[in-house]
């Protein structure tokens, strides 16, 4: 049939009165790594338990390598389903030592073997030489590294990270979040990572999923989730950016205090939405910090009202002359003062607009 | 928060209170250590403040701790009397040089020479005989006839016993080395063991309900737990058996007082041991428990007159205090546990 | 503070050096000694291992699983704790020996040859008994850990292919060794220091041997000398826990907040009841109904006005008990968490080791030590005002509430520490980075964690001390008595049936506190 290792067709997970998941589909193929990203509560994390196997299905089904795993009123227990997880909190077993904790997984391999599969997991998360400390005796970098060796050492057909990074300070974030996408693709696991934290997305994830009230509102490439949002809570949610008010002029263009710019009409790959409104309708137009570029010589001009310092570039907030507001991310040495009004220029083949009503 | 200041507050008082509310000595009264339970003294006391206006303070206890705590209270002690259930305990106190020597006519008349201690440091109050009860329906009484006599190879898998751990079998014990020496004594303590019908029992009530249920048929106990077991369930197929009848006589045992060598108030205790020997208490003392008057002018209770009469053993009884540990070590020997 | 709590057992162990006592030792040797070192082996393992078998296997039955009367067993399996152990013997004897009504109702059914009905005259019978009086001390810290671990540690084990069983061996189990440890500890110390269960079923022990050394031999320095056998023992399995657990630590991270209970059905379901019923009627419901009946022919005769002094008088002393064996016992759990180091570690699990001691025995060391005192403190008040005061601190109620802390504070510290455990020193470091220290660390931080740990150790003391007879005995004032001297007073005459209504009312006052802290471990 298909070549999705992961399937999730139309699950719904539902708590009481409340709905925590509404029919949410996903697919993910074999070495992939796909990312949940999402504010707290959205249900992410009910999502991966699911997907484990430590919470029932309300309505839908999982597929593991075409496989039902979870239907209604049917699971494979979690043991079974050698999917791998890393849990927020690492719940690393306190009594037993780093070697202990990853051999924890290998009961079913030979005892020859665990040896070599522990000492391979050392090597891989380069941890040999605190094999045998307690877990309490390391940082928290060095115990989410365990975390993940654990997991991997039974060569899980699936692994889920669940927040993996959110106890680690930002430096160690990002570095970490490479060097674990760069294990997950040299070892080809299938993962699924849940996180809030979108540059940590970004750096791991090939496919991400924006979730929001248990629904995924766009299941889609880093790239895509950023310059096609297909709703506006993506677009909020995803990225910086303002809107813009403008009017429809025709199907493809609409009129802003920037000028007349053409509308994408197509989302790039799919023709899963189409942002098409009828001529006349007032939009919100998605502008993006990159979309405006500072020309001293361009006639447009814009005041500086915010600005914020990132080392390399600065971003401002500006505030044009007919009111609106947009953001431009200039090179830091154009350094220009609140209220200075500076030359802007427009820098967008295709902008996203949104109808006003909300979705 | 403010109740945890009330708790704190409350503490202080109560400790307070206690710490010095406790420990003010009346000017008229004796405090006694007692290891006979409060049921069986605390009448008789009240009769003697009654009478004489003293007031009597006890605390009970085990016998060896009684005595380990006059021995740490030494001069400090607020005892004036000790009593106990046995006479090994009475003499252990003696020996430990914790009781008093005293000169008592109306004692050494009411109380029969065997029955107190040689330097008068003690004295029985109450007469405990360790005799023999048997199944009426598978023993004759003819059958039986001395202590000695349940060693005999005939009563093979019908004897029942109590613990050696209890101190009436050590007393018993004790008494028989006295008379037949450690080797005869251990002879026969080891024809009893070996008569076992069960391993020896925890209390004497018990060795007649194994008996009455007929797991075995004869076994050792003090009358009075034959009185109240038979009180309780007159339909039980036992009868008391008096040995040794021909020769020495039937092992006793007292429950006794001495007073104590640091005593404040030793005028008002000569008072309350006169008085204990008197018929009014003697009564309440022996019959409260059915035990047998130590003062031989006094007839036991009507229920316990019934079992008959028997001859004592005339012995003293220091002698059990004397070979007590003696006889604990030749039972352990002879495997008796 | 240890080393305070350490001078009564001091005592007893100095004392045995007093007079020599070669003769009792060489006698000892000769006849009983070596059987009484095997069957004190045989009671210890047997009986801390069976109440760590059934404590730990209902404790997670009741806390983790659901099944048919789950919510009732959860508090009702803690209700045994209540009736001390010698009265469990006594009625377990007198139910199912050769002369009780079991054994003569099947004797009428089947005729004289009922020789296949297991004699509970034995080693095992008296195993089963003391299992049955003792588990619930593991039962309530095993439940108290399982409540509190969460399911993640189980779920992280699903993850790696381990199932729910395999899970629990590995990961629940050890995970809740420290409480599972403490209660065993607990339990062994209980088994040894026993001397009324063993003395209904005349089974020789050390225990025994002490006393009748002391009581039987007049020899008090032959009796101090085998209870400092007894330290020994105690003190070596000391080492030895602390020794394996060493670098090991207990603390998770972080819980996972409601509990899912696995769902028991079918045959499961109801042999896990029938269990969870069995245990409760052979070592509560039995017992105390036994207890109510023969209260019930002794009320009319025995009970009155006097009743409600005992009453009030037992409740005082163990719960003013309960208070000052909890601060203790936190003190000095805090002590050795600023000092810590194995010294400090094994010199406080030493001053827990009173627990161990038979009660008589700790008895008289906590009086001599009293006396001491008294001693010195009266000559001080002699030389400073010239008035003689005799006794001062001995007969006090102060004097009593010390020597209960002396011998209880093993189950308060147990209980109190192994929630400890809990805390890693990063919360300590955390909270006085938040300037928050001392006292308040311990209102704000530490107590809300502690706080089970130290009801648990409050319940368990109180009735502790409610149950207490050695001590209560040597070291109460005058005309000051408690439920439990009259049990004594009763018992030692064998008379059972007067014993029952004071052995009720102390069993019923015991529920109270036992029902208030399975509402508080429910929560």
């Amino acid at each position: 049939m298909s070549t999705a290792l992961l399937q999730l067709v139309g699950i719904y997970q539902t708590f009481g009165a409340q709905t925590v998941i509404s029919n949410l589909s996903l697919s993910l193929e074999k070495g992939e790594i796909g990312c949940l990203l999402g504010s707290s509560g959205c249900g992410k994390t009910t999502v991966l338990r699911c997907i484990a196997g430590f919470e029932t299905l309300s309505a839908g089904e999982i597929l593991l390598s075409d496989t039902k795993i979870s239907s209604v009123g049917f699971s494979v227990s979690p043991e079974q389903r050698n999917i791998g997880m890393v849990f927020q909190d690492y719940a690393l077993f306190p009594h037993l030592t780093v070697a202990a904790n990853i051999r924890f997984g290998l009961h079913r391999m030979h005892f020859t073997m665990r040896t070599s599969r522990v000492t391979e997991l050392l090597e891989i998360v380069g941890l040999v030489n605190v094999a045998d400390k307690y877990p309490h005796e390391l940082s928290g970098g060095q115990q989410q590294r365990v975390a993940l060796a654990r997991a991997l050492a039974p060569r899980p057909n699936l692994l889920l990270l669940d927040e993996p990074f959110s106890n680690l300070d930002v430096s160690l974030r990002e570095r970490l979040s490479l060097e674990i996408r760069s294990i997950l693709k040299d070892q080809g696991t299938t993962t699924i990572l849940v996180t809030h934290d979108q540059n940590e997305a970004f750096a791991i994830a090939d496919k991400i999923g924006v979730m929001h009230q248990g629904k995924i509102q766009q299941w889609d490439t880093a790239y895509n989730l950023y310059h096609s949002p297909v709703s506006r809570f993506v677009a909020d949610f995803v990225g910086q950016g303002v809107f813009l008010t403008g009017k429809m002029l025709n199907r493809y263009q609409v009129e802003t205090e920037l000028g007349i710019l053409m509308v994408n009409m197509l989302h790039q790959d799919t023709a899963l939405n189409s942002y098409i409104y009828s001529e006349g309708s007032e939009v919100d137009v998605l502008m993006r910090p990159d979309d405006i570029v500072h020309d001293d010589i361009s006639p447009l001009r814009a005041i500086v009202i915010h600005k914020i310092f990132r080392g390399a570039e600065i971003l401002y907030t500006l505030r044009l002359s007919g009111g609106g507001t947009v953001l431009s991310l200039v090179a830091s040495h154009h350094n220009h003062a609140i209220g200075e009004g500076i030359g802007i220029r427009l820098e967008a083949n295709h902008v996203i607009a949104f109808s006003q009503v909300a979705l | 928060m403010l109740r945890n200041y009330f708790d704190y507050y409350f503490t202080v008082i109560f400790c307070c209170v206690t710490l010095f509310g406790t420990n003010v000595v009346h000017a008229e009264q004796i405090v006694v250590f007692s290891a006979r339970i409060e049921q069986l003294i605390k009448p008789v006391f009240d009769v003697f403040t009654k009478d004489t206006g003293i007031l009597v303070k006890f605390v009970t206890d085990k016998e060896g701790a009684l005595l380990a705590r006059l021995k740490t209270e030494g001069k400090n002690t607020l005892a004036d009397m000790l009593i106990t259930s046995d006479a090994g305990n009475l003499w252990e106190a003696a020996r430990e040089g914790l009781l008093k020597e005293v000169q008592s006519e109306t004692l050494e008349k009411n109380i029969p020479d065997y029955l107190r201690d040689p330097q008068r440091q003690w004295f029985g109050f109450s007469v405990r005989a360790r005799t023999i009860v048997y199944n009426t329906q598978k023993v004759k009484s003819s059958d039986l006839s001395t202590y000695e006599d349940l060693a005999d190879p005939k009563w093979r898998g019908r004897l029942c016993l109590r613990t050696s751990k209890k101190i009436y079998n050590q007393s018993l014990v004790a008494m028989m080395i006295a008379e037949h020496g450690e080797v005869k004594t251990e002879q026969i303590i080891k024809g009893w063991v070996h008569n076992l019908a069960i391993d020896p029992l925890s209390d004497d009530t018990k060795a007649m309900e194994f008996v009455a249920a007929g797991k075995c048929d004869v076994t050792l106990v003090n009358t009075y737990y034959y009185g109240r077991l038979i009180e309780k369930n007159s339909a039980l197929p036992l009868a008391i058996f008096w040995p040794n009848q021909t020769s020495t006589g039937v092992h006793v045992n007292i429950s006794g007082a001495g007073i104590i060598k640091n005593t404040r108030n030793e005028r008002a205790a000569i008072k309350l041991l006169e008085f204990l020997s008197s018929k009014k208490a003697q009564h309440l003392f022996a019959d409260l428990n059915m035990e047998y008057p130590a003062n031989p002018e006094i007839k036991p209770d009507p229920i316990v007159s019934a079992w008959g009469n028997f001859k004592h053993n005339q012995m003293n009884v220091a002698i059990t205090g004397e070979l007590q540990t003696t006889a604990v070590k030749l039972m352990d020997r002879a495997g008796y546990r | 503070m240890a080393t305070l709590v350490l001078i009564p057992v001091g005592v007893v162990v100095v004392s045995s050096f007093l007079s020599p006592t070669n003769d009792i030792w060489q006698h000892l040797i000769e006849t009983t000694l070596l059987n009484l070192l095997i069957n004190t082996c045989w009671l210890t393992l047997g009986v801390t291992s069976g109440s760590a078998l059934l404590g730990v296997s209902l404790a997670w039955f009741t806390a983790v699983c659901e099944f048919p009367g789950r919510r009732i067993f959860s508090w009702a399996l803690l209700l045994p704790l209540a009736i001390p152990a010698y009265v469990t013997a006594f009625v377990a004897l007198g139910i199912f020996d050769f002369t009780g009504p079991v054994q003569t109702l099947l004797r009428s059914w089947f005729g004289s040859n009922v020789s296949w009905f297991p004699d509970i005259r034995s080693r095992m019978g008296i195993i089963i008994i003391m299992i049955l009086a003792f588990y619930p001390y593991i039962y309530l810290l095993a439940r108290n850990a399982f409540l509190t671990q969460g399911k993640r540690s189980l779920e992280v084990s699903q993850s790696l292919g381990l199932n729910l069983i395999q899970g629990f061996f590995k990961v629940t189990l050890p995970m809740a060794r420290p409480w599972i440890i403490s209660g065993m500890m607990l339990v062994l110390m209980e088994t040894l220091a026993d001397f009324g269960a063993v003395a209904v079923f005349n089974y020789d022990t050390l225990t025994t041997a002490i006393y009748k050394a002391w009581f039987s031999m007049f020899s008090f320095s032959a009796a101090s000398q085998l209870a400092s056998l007894l330290i020994v023992i105690v003190f070596v399995l000391i080492i030895i826990e602390q020794r394996f657990r060493a670098r090991m630590r207990y603390s998770e991270t972080k819980q996972s907040g409601q509990i899912v209970r696995i769902v028991l059905v079918g045959w499961r379901a109801w042999s896990v009841t029938y269990l969870s019923f069995s245990v409760l009627f052979f070592a509560f419901l039995l017992p105390i109904a036994q207890l109510i009946i023969w209260a019930s022919h002794a009320f009319t005769r025995n009970f009155n006005q006097h009743y409600f002094e005992l009453l009030w008088h037992s409740l005082l002393l163990s719960g003013f008990s309960a208070i000052l064996i909890c601060c203790v016992a936190l003190s000095i759990i805090y002590g050795a968490r600023r000092h810590s180091n194995s010294a400090t570690n094994i010199a406080v699990r030493i001053a827990t080791i009173g627990y161990a001691l038979p009660g008589t025995v700790l008895a008289i060391g906590i009086f001599i030590s009293f006396a001491w005192l008294d001693q010195w403190f009266g000559r001080i008040i002699m030389q400073l005002f010239r008035i003689e005061i005799g006794s001062f601190f001995q007969g006090t109620l102060l004097a009593m509430l010390f020597a209960y802390a002396i011998r209880f504070l093993a189950v308060g510290y147990n209980s109190i520490d192994s929630s400890m455990q809990r805390i890693t020193s990063n919360i300590d470091e955390a909270s006085m980075g938040l300037g928050i220290d001392g006292f308040k660390m311990l209102q704000y931080i530490h107590f809300p964690v502690l706080k089970s740990g130290i009801f648990t150790a409050a319940v368990l003391v109180f009735i502790d001390v409610m149950k207490e007879m050695p001590i209560t005995l040597m070291t109460r004032p005058f005309d000051w008595d408690t439920l439990a001297i009259r049990i004594f007073e009763m018992t030692s005459e064998g008379e059972w049936e007067q014993a029952a209504l004071p052995a009720v009312t102390l069993v019923l006052a015991g529920i109270f506190p036992i029902m208030m802290l399975m509402k508080k471990t429910e929560q």
